[in-house]
């Protein structure tokens, strides 16, 4: 990789750390309720809200409650989005010469469930399924409110872990208003102009016809496409306006726009462990997390830029093509890539999106080598802890590091402890069954598809281990609720629409609930004086537990699959 | 449960009218106000006519032109079926698709490597550029078709190449549609 490739991972890197303090203690100010510069603007608004929806404000909600309403919220989105998507064509801006992919049941309620679970996991081609109307009164709102809901579950979470001797972990409804009003919506007004001036379009267009200068016709594709860009990525959800997302010119047309929409991601959960921090009263614990994130995540960079960089062996042994990162090309595997991104910035996409649990690749994954496919791939199944999901990022990293504890708990001896709560077996069956979920949800699914002759008919552009990576990745990506895709398989079947929901609702509820539970239990609990017994959480030694965990249990799980998939995609193909 | 439901209900209701329909009416005005060329898909008329969109890559098999990368987009650039090739790169079809595009770029130009991206397909199907290597290796051909200089076209590629973005940031690019555009208006064929 070239010089400006790697100054541009250490500028993306710099300007996200220093955004962490000032964003995190903002939200921790919104969610404590204390005042914020924003308050004269939008308090009027909140309590109009609540009115209108007649939430209580001042109810507070445990464990159960909380996850009752986050989880009938859910659903009557996905119903509500399912309700529009089916009745599209009677809807404003359906146009139907272009659209001409029938948004069925089971394709519509695939894609309900995949945005109102933040997995944007897409069956479909923007451009010949989706009218306009479906795309912003429908897919949009549920970026902003399925990301918002997801952020509630991430403070209540933390006051699980930050208070004591209570039950009450806050009320949904008023975290999921507020982390729409007071962050996302204001994030996405300023975001979405700055991608317009960098050549996002935003109109209600109907598509346009051009004639080419070679004499032939060309349909341009219009449409809102900044004002969903935006929260699409804030929210990180990761949906795109059109088939290839953020590899069409209209969604990122430039190298700044790509480093906008990357920042988007990684910006809020980033900032969350500061929030996570200040509201425990330790910031530094906050401080180790992000730490954690960052090697990580440069990890995975380096490691897909190298592999990336050198190319396609296959294509470098054509005389006279040159496959190096010569005087005025990127060189690399360009299969795929964009001009104006190169190998730099596609895998700048790459390593955001797979660990921010966001869809919104630059690149065809598909096309990448086989060890440079399988960083995306194993991003995901650390189990979106690097930034990872608006909100449920940061407990995945903390159930994450509290499975280390238990682990560490059992070499020593003794009963484990984290911010002064203490780790017994109750709380360890919920964290055993949060850890069991995707190895469970993952894995079975994958060799059904592999099995069955419906999952296989996926299999039209690639076979072998490749076509296994391909059913692999679909399944790991809809679990952790990323929506990501080795884009040559065909998933707009029966087979498919249905897998893959299941699959991205456990994903979703079925981590959410036992990190509630959890913290419900732990906020029961008296905050303890850290005893001898405790691992100091926040120095080095933890986090060294933490990357190791993340990398043992993943292996564990995993390996016999990613050995089937790419490291045999890589060892034959030498 | 009943309160649950019908808050989520109401709820839904309340923000889809400012998340999906007041927010993106303020965001489609506001930006038509301050970037209106941008907003509107960066078209591009000539003499009267829509020729295309500046961020929208085009194929270009008339003689004297510069050519684009290939594309899986439909038949090749068709805008309304963005798409990448999604071949692994151990697929048999992409090597034998590659060696086809080797052969036949090298008889035009014998005599220098040719850049990879001039042979691979881009993500989206409808990438507008190509890297510098990838427009200088064609001039050449194109100084052949149009009977020009070589060195004439050497400076039409140099004003064309975007730089890295704030000195870097992605990759230098050339837009071909403009790219031809120019070369049309200086140097038309005969």
């Amino acid at each position: 990789m070239s010089a400006s490739n790697l100054l541009q991972y250490a500028v993306f890197v710099a300007v996200a750390a220093s955004l962490v303090k000032p964003l995190g203690g903002y939200m921790a100010r919104v969610f404590g309720g204390e005042k914020t510069f924003l308050d004269p603007l939008l308090r009027p608004l909140e309590h109009l809200v609540y009115r209108l929806t007649g939430v209580d404000p001042e109810l507070e909600m445990d464990w159960a409650q909380y996850s009752v309403a986050f989880i009938v919220f859910g659903l009557i989105g996905a119903l509500a989005l399912y309700g529009i998507l089916r009745l599209q064509q009677f809807l404003p801006f359906f146009y139907a010469r272009y659209q001409t992919t029938p948004l069925s049941p089971d394709l519509a309620m695939n894609t309900a469930i995949s945005f109102a679970t933040t997995t944007t996991w897409q069956a479909y081609s923007g451009e010949t399924t989706m009218s306009y109307t479906s795309q912003i009164v429908g897919l949009t709102v549920q970026n902003f409110l399925a990301g918002a809901s997801g952020l509630a579950v991430g403070v209540a979470f933390i006051r699980g872990l930050a208070r004591e001797q209570t039950s009450k972990l806050g009320n949904f409804w008023v975290d999921m208003v507020r982390s729409v009003l007071w962050i996302l919506l204001p994030l996405s007004l300023l975001g979405s102009l700055l991608l317009v001036w960098q050549g996002v379009p935003v109109n209600w267009h109907y598509y346009v016809q051009a004639t080419t200068l070679d004499g032939g016709q060309q349909v341009i594709p219009q449409g809102p496409v900044a004002a969903l860009e935006i929260i699409k990525n804030l929210g990180t959800n990761g949906g795109g306006f059109f088939n290839v997302n953020g590899a069409h010119p209209y969604e990122n047309p430039t190298p700044l726009s790509n480093f906008i929409e990357m920042l988007a991601i990684v910006l809020l959960p980033a900032a969350f462990t500061n929030t996570f921090g200040r509201m425990i009263g330790k910031p530094r614990q906050g401080w180790l997390l992000f730490s954690v994130m960052v090697v990580l995540f440069v990890g995975g960079l380096l490691l897909c830029g190298w592999t990336e960089q050198k190319g396609n062996v296959k294509l470098a042994h054509i005389k006279t093509l040159s496959v190096h990162s010569l005087q005025g090309q990127p060189g690399g595997n360009m299969e795929g890539k964009e001009a104006r991104f190169g190998i730099g910035a596609s895998v700048l996409a790459a390593v955001v999106t797979s660990n921010g649990a966001t869809g919104s690749t630059n690149s065809a994954h598909d096309s990448y080598t086989p060890l440079g496919g399988a960083v995306p791939l194993v991003n995901m199944l650390l189990g979106e802890i690097v930034f990872g999901g608006l909100g449920t990022g940061l407990y995945s990293i903390i159930m994450l590091a509290l499975v280390g504890l238990i682990l560490a708990g059992m070499m020593i001896g003794r009963m484990p402890e984290y911010l002064g709560k203490k780790i017994g077996p109750l709380e360890t069956k919920f964290i055993t069954l949060y850890a069991l979920a995707s190895p469970l949800a993952i894995l079975p699914v994958t060799a059904l598809a592999i099995a069955t002759k419906h999952g296989l008919a996926g299999l039209v552009t690639n076979t072998g281990p490749h076509g296994f990576t391909e059913i692999f990745y679909a399944y790991t990506s809809c679990f952790a609720n990323n929506g990501q895709s080795f884009a040559g398989l065909n998933a707009s079947t029966p087979f498919y629409n249905f897998t893959t929901a299941v699959v991205m609702m456990i994903g979703r509820f079925g981590l959410a609930i036992p990190a509630l539970a959890l913290a419900g239990r732990l906020a029961g609990q008296i905050k303890r004086q850290e005893t001898q017994n405790a691992v100091p959480t926040d120095k080095p030694l933890f986090a060294a537990l933490l990357v190791a965990t993340a990398l043992i249990v993943g292996a564990l799980s995993f390996l016999p699959a990613l050995t089937l998939g790419p490291i045999l995609e890589h060892l034959i193909g030498r | 449960m009943k309160k649950n439901l019908l808050i989520s209900v109401f709820m839904t209701l309340v923000t889809t009218v400012l998340l999906g329909i007041i927010y993106p009416l303020v965001v489609t005005g506001l930006a038509q106000v301050l970037f209106p060329r941008q907003a509107n898909g960066e078209l591009i008329q000539q003499g009267g006519k829509l020729v295309g969109s500046s961020l929208i890559g085009q194929p270009f098999t008339a003689v004297g032109y510069f050519r684009s990368r290939p594309s899986s987009a439909g038949n090749g650039y068709d805008a309304s079926n963005s798409s990448g090739s999604n071949l692994a790169p151990t697929n048999k079809a992409l090597i034998d698709r590659v060696t086809a595009s080797v052969q036949s770029l090298r008889a035009e130009n014998p005599t220098s490597p040719i850049p990879v991206d001039l042979v691979t397909t881009s993500g989206s199907g409808l990438d507008p550029d190509i890297s510098p290597a990838a427009a200088k290796f064609q001039i050449p051909r194109i100084a052949r078709e149009r009977s020009i200089s070589q060195s004439a076209l050497q400076d039409l590629v140099k004003r064309h190449t975007k730089g890295r973005q704030l000195g870097f940031l992605g990759e230098p690019r050339v837009n071909v549609l403009e790219l031809n555009l120019e070369l049309d208006a200086q140097h038309p064929l005969r």
